[in-house]
């Protein structure tokens, strides 16, 4: 079953807005309670994927979590204009020890 | 460890060896899975690293570049140029599976060739720059929220099939066997008390006639 859907982005204006060019719909939202409603809007009106700045995404763990356990929408924290925070590596880095019980695959950096 | 409330019969014993070969099976396939899954995993896992290494260093650059733009240009200028609709971009969006793990499947969809999607009269060249970053940068994007999800059900799905491989490797396969010997025990022991019982029924005839 093939299905198109739009690539959403959510931030701060300044960190998002350039994303506008190509093609992304671009939310501009600060506040973590309206983040959090736009993502399950977005998910339920069939967008695919929708990036998150990494602030945002430790804020909205809750409904992230919610969409986990889901193949769709995918939830995927980008570092915003201030730079990477370090998140979606901490998150692989959480996938990775529980799967495999110990983090061997990134100790070697 | 709590033992199981059985009945000392055969038909009972017949029932739990039954149980316990389905529950052997079981346990041999999901261990299979579960190795199989990890495999799969470490694959996913690498190629997020790869991707997310790439796409923050990429990323980081198209934001540094935007950010010149909006120094360099004002902001009110840089708006009023991203305000013209772009071409929206979308991606075809597939289910598939692995091991029974459903996953997204995720292929950008190509429309036109890249271009820019305001004048160039007010725009300054920082602005350009962070665009075609960003265009470039589009298809490592959606890789990557791929793999990610992928990984992270992987990751779900792995750790809910060891606790079931464990589950019946240390709970339920060491009950049936200890009921399935508590009832051969307790077989044996009617056994030999019948025959005990016969063996002095015999003798005390034996008794008797002479």
């Amino acid at each position: 079953m093939s299905d198109r859907g739009n690539i959403a982005i959510i931030g701060d204006a300044s960190s998002v807005l350039v994303f506008k060019t190509i093609g992304l719909d671009v939310y501009d939202e600060t506040e973590p309670k309206a983040a959090s409603k736009r993502i399950a809007n977005l998910a339920a009106s069939g967008t695919k994927v929708i990036f998150i700045t990494e602030k945002l995404y430790e804020q909205c763990g809750e409904t992230i979590e919610k969409y986990k356990g889901e193949a769709y929408p995918c939830l995927i924290p980008i570092p915003d204009s201030g730079g990477s925070r370090g998140i979606a590596l901490a998150s692989m880095k959480a996938n990775v020890e529980k799967a495999l019980g110990a983090d061997i695959l990134f100790t070697e950096d | 460890m709590a033992m199981m409330q059985i009945k000392p019969t055969r038909m009972e014993l017949n029932n739990l060896k039954k149980r316990r070969s389905v529950a052997v099976r079981g346990h041999k396939l999901m261990k299979d899975k579960r190795d199989e899954m990890v495999r799969r995993f470490i694959g996913y896992v690498r190629r997020n690293k790869e991707l997310r290494v790439l796409a923050e260093k990429k990323l980081s650059e198209a934001m540094h570049a935007f950010v010149l733009a909006t120094s360099s240009m004002g902001s009110d200028e840089v708006m009023e140029a991203l305000c013209y609709p772009a071409r929206a971009a979308s991606a075809s969006a597939e289910l598939t599976q692995v091991l029974s793990v459903p996953i997204p499947k995720l292929t950008i969809e190509k429309t036109q060739d890249f271009s820019y999607p305001y004048g160039f009269a007010t725009t300054g060249s920082e602005l350009d720059m962070a665009v075609r970053l960003l265009s470039e940068l589009l298809p490592v994007l959606i890789e990557l929220a791929e793999v990610e999800k992928i990984a992270t059900r992987l990751a779900d799905e792995i750790e809910k099939t060891r606790r079931r491989v464990n589950a019946l490797e240390y709970v339920m396969i060491p009950q049936f066997e200890a009921g399935i010997r508590s009832i051969k025990m307790k077989l044996d022991e009617n056994e030999r008390g019948n025959l005990t019982r016969l063996m002095k029924t015999k003798d005390m005839l034996k008794n008797k006639q002479s």
